[in-house]
């Protein structure tokens, strides 16, 4: 069914000079939508036209208003020639197709330009009319809302999970075209940014249409990447999490759904409520308001149809090989219950972060990883190879989930590394066992919320409790009974993809841990690469993970969580990192220290060596200790079995290949119970091993970093505060190309830039650096990019004396809804200002002087951060999903400050655009940001580079925590529930 | 190994104000980096060369990509490109704007113009400032004068709205295109001792009571040109200096009010017509263009130079022009009260402050 877009262009500000002779532009708008094109009047000779145009309607296809973009062309008319365009607004109409998002677009826009960046900016007004009850929409997808957020929006609840989405779609790249060699630079750079924004349309649109056949109305996790495979293509393609969510109004108070906040464990909340049978049958769904998306039939099935091909991995757990249920209540049996049916075809979550108790045991972490050889897509119709490659990958994530005893794999992701025609595509998730409640029709109708704490083994230790069979383990693990409720067993280390679930129980603080590996390969050609690559894969998996253990172990720590490791292939080498945020979960038992030991017959100074070294590790796990406040109280072991007296490889990493975990273990060690971890120093590798053991700067006083959404051990945070983005570009010289060598430049550059960030932030502290991620990029050989981003908190109970003034003025400039610096109190330095102003006692006292400068109308602040949330905030409303990829070109390098001042403005651009384009919404925030692509290339002989930044994110409204009497009334009826929800943020 | 790209941005542009100002000195990466290192920024969070000179070129592209808009202060609140909280928008402009008083003083008075522009190099050299922070500091004046000259209204007020300083920084703004504009001599040697402070005080004045804008503060009027007319009715105090009878009946006042107060009272007697000539012709004389650029080093000369030969302390040169000043009202046939008044108010005002080694 149709529907009409109106816009609206109402002035323009700042425009650039056009016309030389006269200082001046004549400037005039294009609006196009399709293949429609209107024109507004020129406005001559005026840097700030004012046009106040008419609204142009277009009537469009709603299949239409998904795929396409509304088009804004700013123009320079010329009597005499060719008119001069001065840059463009592509403007994504999806957030005002769903009922519950945005109503109208409206705000300026920067004017941009692929060649000379922002010029001016445009104040454009646009608005969608759908000539029908939303019902009607259910051909195309309109109305389904989707969410980058990881983790159930706040102000949202889960009525059920349906599960895995996926679609890719596949083009050929306009760079690659015979027809861009004709072209300008420009037109090229457009091109390429309408099909790339046509495409994730239609790439959402599709996704869409499969969550409404799942009879879902929302996507959560929604994470879509491209591929710039180059003369083969290029694919969009999108994973995320279908669910039926339910918007919180104030009869239905189940706060503790919304978000990962502490609830107190085992307290049966709605108790009073009788608890129905849960294979009653479905009753009818409650009638949702009358502004949620139409409610899909209880008896539509909501699966997709599964291919026949995936009978065999049936998604039944080997009944009989399962842990006993703690508690006998029948929900527990329910994993067993669900008739595989009832499962999509991949049992597979891109969330993170779980309402308290949809989590039952978590295996471990899965991952696989597979290089593939590009051709040409020959039919973008048709992109069966890219299908069947994930489809192949998914299978095998599956496959490793069951065997660790596991029905689901949450936490899930998927990333590709493309260098020439080698593609090496990778998944990784969390195997895990997840209650059913969430995946049935109706749960919540039988009462299943109400007691959903009754059933769970004690919810604070329950999700670390063994999945699998103690006595059929899948990998070597030494099991004890968990150290809370000692009734189920533990594994002793435990990796995950996923957030700190809220109701763990954490002993101190986490920290980040970091594994870097660098690896040479010699440079080759089609297969012969592909299979050197993968054979080195499992290696450099191997190393990580030894890494990642000592490091853990040298933290006296004992889980890994947001752990994510990334491969990256280059020409001439294969780059390695992995982070994730360690912390000392009380239920696992505590680590044993690391000892070294030495092969090679006994030699005195070798001794000593040895014995240094066992000492300075000693010390650093001592000190570490004491760091992170990890002092857990003393138990007394409980060693049962571990069939194999293995240790070295004692926590669970699936690979692809077939050497998971038995290329290890030659050493035969007998420990007693205390089990250390024993390292070798006899060869090269575990020299290094220590070297990059030891080499880890330790983290600044005052500082706390984490790669998860919270920092665990500390949760009083004031609002938030920043988000930072670093890239570094290092070209190695040619004369150092071993493996150790290169190990050792990466690993100073990942230091280095943590180095620089603490150092930026110094001003800050106490503050913590939550979300710190890492993207690695070998874009040319002996080129190895590095991508930080990171957002900064500063804990509110830290603070004290004078300190405090401090926060008291910067949560005053929030009140002046502007966002408190680094520099709160800028305190001139005296030598400067003695300098500088004749007057300085007087100068700076009215510096201080709250008086008002008259300065234009104020710009909207819009926060951005790479966190699901704002701390000390509430999101009141979802406007849409936010999901920009922009294209920069120059040929005046040099002039520009050379390719660091180039991406720096062009960040600078992104992140004006993103924020315009939140604020144009109505939004004040931009939550689960992530840049997901940031191609540079530069061609200095030619004073040319080139670059390509994809970002997306949720565009929301938040208030402050502080000002909730203060909602807006549009907003009142709705939200006044879930305040108890956010009480740790 | 070197590094090729080192970008670092924030969602809120992050400035550091200590970098900032040695940006603004014009200080290269490498002195910053000197500077910041002798300040003892090393000892911070274990910081080391690399990321102090990371974080200096971070910051010093930053302050370079905010250039553009700090040249019109306006745009920078409303532009969308940098997210810059309030509070330092204010005080990256107002740091922008200041400048050193001894630059200032060499620039004072001069056509801010290329040809002045090219002296920036013995300027930079003679006080010590680079050149880079000279030439910012000279295009600030020029940018400001070029946007108040022709503006109605107010000087002060002009450059407050459209620079958005503070009200100190505007007056010293307002003293600078006063001075370029009526192009004051101040670059005589005798006028060395003075400093910018002293200038800007007695433009103050002049601004303040010798303007248009000083009587009647209608809009249409102008802040930056002394009033015409009232220069032309100074000539009318010649009477002072003409008329002997008056001129003895003045000084017979005077005396008789400081006898016994000041030390220098004999030679205040001897001198009284060579000082009170030298304040009346300075006046009669201020209807021509060269003569009011010669007002400083005129009151310097005239008047000031033989005070100081004589060793009048400050307080009696005040007592002195106190007198001076109301003694005329108690002269009969003097009808020029009003001029009389506003003359010597600002002559009065910029003796006192001029007055000093």
């Amino acid at each position: 069914m149709p529907g009409k877009l109106k816009a609206k262009i109402v002035a323009g500000r700042h425009l650039p000079v056009m016309d030389r002779a006269s200082d001046l532009t004549d400037a005039f708008v294009e609006v196009k939508f399709g293949n429609t094109t209107f024109k507004t009047d020129v406005f001559p000779k005026s840097l700030n036209p004012q046009w106040n145009s008419e609204w142009f309607k277009f009537e469009v296809d709603d299949e239409d208003l998904q795929d396409e973009p509304l088009q804004i062309t700013v123009l320079d008319h010329d009597t005499y020639s060719a008119n001069d365009a001065i840059g463009k607004v592509y403007i994504d109409i999806d957030p005002l197709l769903s009922c519950e998002a945005a109503t109208v677009i409206s705000g300026w826009f920067p004017i941009y330009d692929t060649i000379h960046g922002i010029r001016g900016e445009i104040n454009v007004l646009v608005k969608v009319d759908l000539f029908n009850d939303l019902n009607r929409f259910r051909q195309s997808s309109c109305g389904v809302k989707f969410f980058c957020t990881t983790s159930i929006p706040r102000c949202y609840r889960v009525a059920l999970v349906h599960g895995f989405v996926e679609e890719l779609v596949v083009n050929e790249d306009p760079e690659y075209q015979w027809i861009d060699r004709i072209r300008t630079p420009r037109a090229s750079n457009e091109a390429r940014q309408r099909l790339i924004s046509l495409m994730s349309g239609e790439l959402q649109r599709k996704i869409g249409l499969k969550v409404l056949e799942m009879g879902g109305n929302a996507v959560v996790g929604y994470l879509q990447c491209f591929d710039l495979e180059g003369e083969s293509g290029l694919v969009v393609r999108a994973i995320g999490t279908a669910c039926t969510l339910d918007k919180l109004t104030s009869l239905h108070t189940i706060p503790t759904l919304t978000d990962g906040c502490v609830c107190s464990p085992g307290r049966p909340v709605f108790s009073e409520d009788p608890p129905h049978p849960l294979s009653g049958p479905p009753t009818p769904l409650r009638t949702l308001p009358s502004s949620s998306p139409p409610p899909f039939s209880p008896s539509k099935p909501c699966s997709r149809q599964s291919s026949s091909s995936d009978t065999d991995l049936s998604l039944t757990p080997r009944i009989g090989k399962t842990s006993p249920p703690s508690s006998p209540s029948p929900p527990l049996s329910a994993p067993f219950l669900i008739p595989s049916q009832k499962l999509t075809e991949f049992p597979i979550f891109t969330l993170t972060c779980f309402p308290p108790g949809f989590l039952v045991h978590v295996g471990g972490v899965v991952s696989t990883r597979s290089v593939k050889l590009l051709d040409r897509i020959h039919n973008p119709d048709e992109p069966e190879t890219r299908d069947a490659w994930w489809e192949e990958i998914r299978q095998e994530i599956k496959s490793h989930a069951k065997a660790l005893g596991c029905h689901a794999v949450v936490g899930y992701s998927e990333s590709t590394s493309i260098c020439e025609e080698v593609c090496i595509l990778s998944a990784s998730g969390t195997a895990a066992m997840l209650n059913p409640r969430f995946m049935r029709e109706g749960c919540l109708d039988t009462g299943g919320s109400d007691h959903r704490f009754e059933d769970a083994s004690p919810p604070s230790c329950g999700f670390v409790h063994i999945p699998y069979d103690e006595f059929n383990m899948p990998f070597p693990a030494q099991l004890t009974y968990c150290y809370h409720c000692r009734r189920q067993k533990v594994p002793d280390v435990l990796f995950t993809t996923i957030d700190l679930p809220a109701e763990a129980e954490v002993t101190g603080k986490g920290c980040l841990i970091q594994a870097r590996l660098c690896r040479t390969k010699k440079k080759a050609q089609g297969e012969v690469n592909a299979t050197s690559i993968s054979n080195l894969l499992p290696f450099m998996e191997y190393e990580l993970h030894t890494q990642l253990m000592n490091k853990l172990k040298l933290r006296s720590m004992n889980a890994l969580f947001g752990l994510r490791i990334q491969i990256s292939v280059g020409e001439n080498m294969l780059l390695g990192l992995a982070s994730a945020t360690g912390v000392y979960l009380s239920a696992l038992p505590a680590p044993g220290g690391i000892q070294i030991a030495g092969k090679t017959p006994s030699d005195l100074s070798y001794d000593q060596h040895i014995s240094t070294m066992q000492k300075r590790i000693d010390d650093t796990i001592a000190k570490n200790k004491e760091l992170y406040n990890i002092h857990p109280p003393e138990c007394i072991e409980e060693v049962v079995g571990s069939p194999i007296p293995d240790r070295q490889r004692s926590s669970r990493l699936f690979r692809s290949t077939s050497e998971s975990s038995d290329e290890l273990s030659e050493l035969d060690l007998s420990h007693g119970k205390k089990d250390a971890f024993v390292l070798e120093i006899d060869d090269t590798d575990a020299v290094e091993d220590i070297q990059s053991l030891l080499t880890d700067a330790p983290i600044p006083a005052g500082f706390y970093s984490c790669n998860t959404e919270v920092m665990p051990g500390i949760y009083n945070w004031t609002s938030g505060l920043q988000m930072f983005t670093s890239v570094r570009v290092y070209r190695l010289s040619n004369a150092n190309l071993t493996n150790q060598g290169l190990n050792k430049i990466f690993t100073d550059l990942c230091e280095n830039l943590l180095k620089s960030l603490y150092f930026k932030l110094r001003s800050m502290i106490p503050c913590c650096l939550c979300h710190l991620n890492f993207t690695v990029a070998v874009p040319e050989e002996e080129l190895i990019q590095v991508r930080g981003h990171t957002y900064l908190s500063t804990p509110l109970q830290s603070w004290s004396g004078e300190n405090e003034e401090q926060l008291q003025f910067s949560m005053e400039l929030c009140g002046e809804s502007t966002i408190s610096n680094n520099q709160p109190t800028a305190k001139p330095s005296v030598s400067s200002s003695e300098r500088c102003s004749p007057l300085p006692e007087g100068r700076s006292r009215s510096l201080r002087s709250t008086r008002s400068l008259p300065c234009g109308a104020p710009v909207t602040v819009v926060k951005m951060t790479p966190l699901s949330f704002l701390p000390g905030t509430r999101i009141v409303k979802y406007l849409g999903i936010i999901n920009m990829f922009f294209i920069r070109e120059t040929t005046s390098l040099r002039e520009e400050g050379g390719v660091s001042g180039f991406l720096h403005s062009f960040i600078a651009e992104v992140f004006a655009m993103v924020r315009a384009h939140v604020a144009a919404l109505g939004g004040n925030a931009l939550v689960s940001y992530s840049m997901k692509e940031c191609v540079f290339m530069e061609n200095p002989n030619k004073n040319q580079a080139q670059c390509l930044i994809n970002v997306s994110g949720d565009a929301v409204i938040f208030i402050r925590e502080s000002d909730q009497e203060a909602i807006p009334p549009l907003l009142s009826s709705r939200q006044t529930s879930s305040t108890g929800a956010d009480g740790t943020t | 190994m070197s590094m090729e790209l080192d970008v670092f941005v924030g969602n809120t542009t992050i400035m550091d104000m200590e970098v900032y100002q040695l940006w603004l000195d014009g200080l290269t990466v490498s002195d910053a980096v000197k500077v910041r290192m002798d300040e003892g920024a090393l000892l911070e969070c274990e910081a080391n060369a690399e990321v102090l000179t990371s974080d200096t070129m971070d910051q010093f592209r930053t302050f370079q990509m905010c250039e553009r808009l700090l040249h019109s202060p306006t745009k920078l609140g409303s532009q969308l490109l940098y997210q810059i909280p309030a509070q330092n928008q204010r005080i990256l402009i107002e740091r922008y704007y200041e400048f050193d008083s001894v630059f200032a003083r060499e620039v004072l008075g001069k056509k801010l113009s290329k040809g002045t522009k090219k002296d920036l190099d013995d300027i930079s050299c003679k006080t010590g400032i680079t050149l880079k922070s000279c030439r910012r500091q000279f295009d600030n004046f020029k940018r400001v004068f070029k946007v108040v000259e022709e503006l109605k209204g107010p000087l002060v007020e002009n450059i407050q709205r459209h620079f958005l300083l503070s009200d100190t920084l505007a007056r010293d703004y307002a003293a600078i295109v006063f001075f370029a504009n009526s192009r004051f001599e101040t670059g005589k040697r005798k006028l060395q001792y003075l400093s910018f402070q002293d200038f800007a005080f007695c433009a103050g004045q002049l601004i303040s009571y010798w303007t248009v804008g000083a009587v009647d503060s209608m809009m249409e009027d102008m802040d930056v040109d002394l009033e015409k007319e009232f220069l032309h009715e100074l000539k009318d105090l010649k009477v002072l200096v003409n008329d002997k009878d008056m001129m003895d009946q003045h000084k017979i006042l005077v005396c008789a009010a400081l006898r016994g107060k000041i030390k220098v009272y004999k030679l205040m007697e001897v001198n009284f017509k060579n000082l009170s000539r030298a304040l009346i012709n300075l006046a009669s004389k201020l209807t021509h263009t060269k003569d009011v650029r010669d007002l400083f080093i005129d009151l310097v000369e005239k008047f000031i130079e033989p005070c100081r030969y004589d060793r009048w302390t400050v307080a009696e040169i005040t007592l002195f022009l106190t007198h001076y000043t109301n003694a005329a009202h108690c002269l009969g046939t003097f009808r020029y009260q009003m001029i009389w008044d506003r003359y010597m108010g600002v002559i009065k005002s910029c003796i006192l402050q001029m007055y000093h080694e």
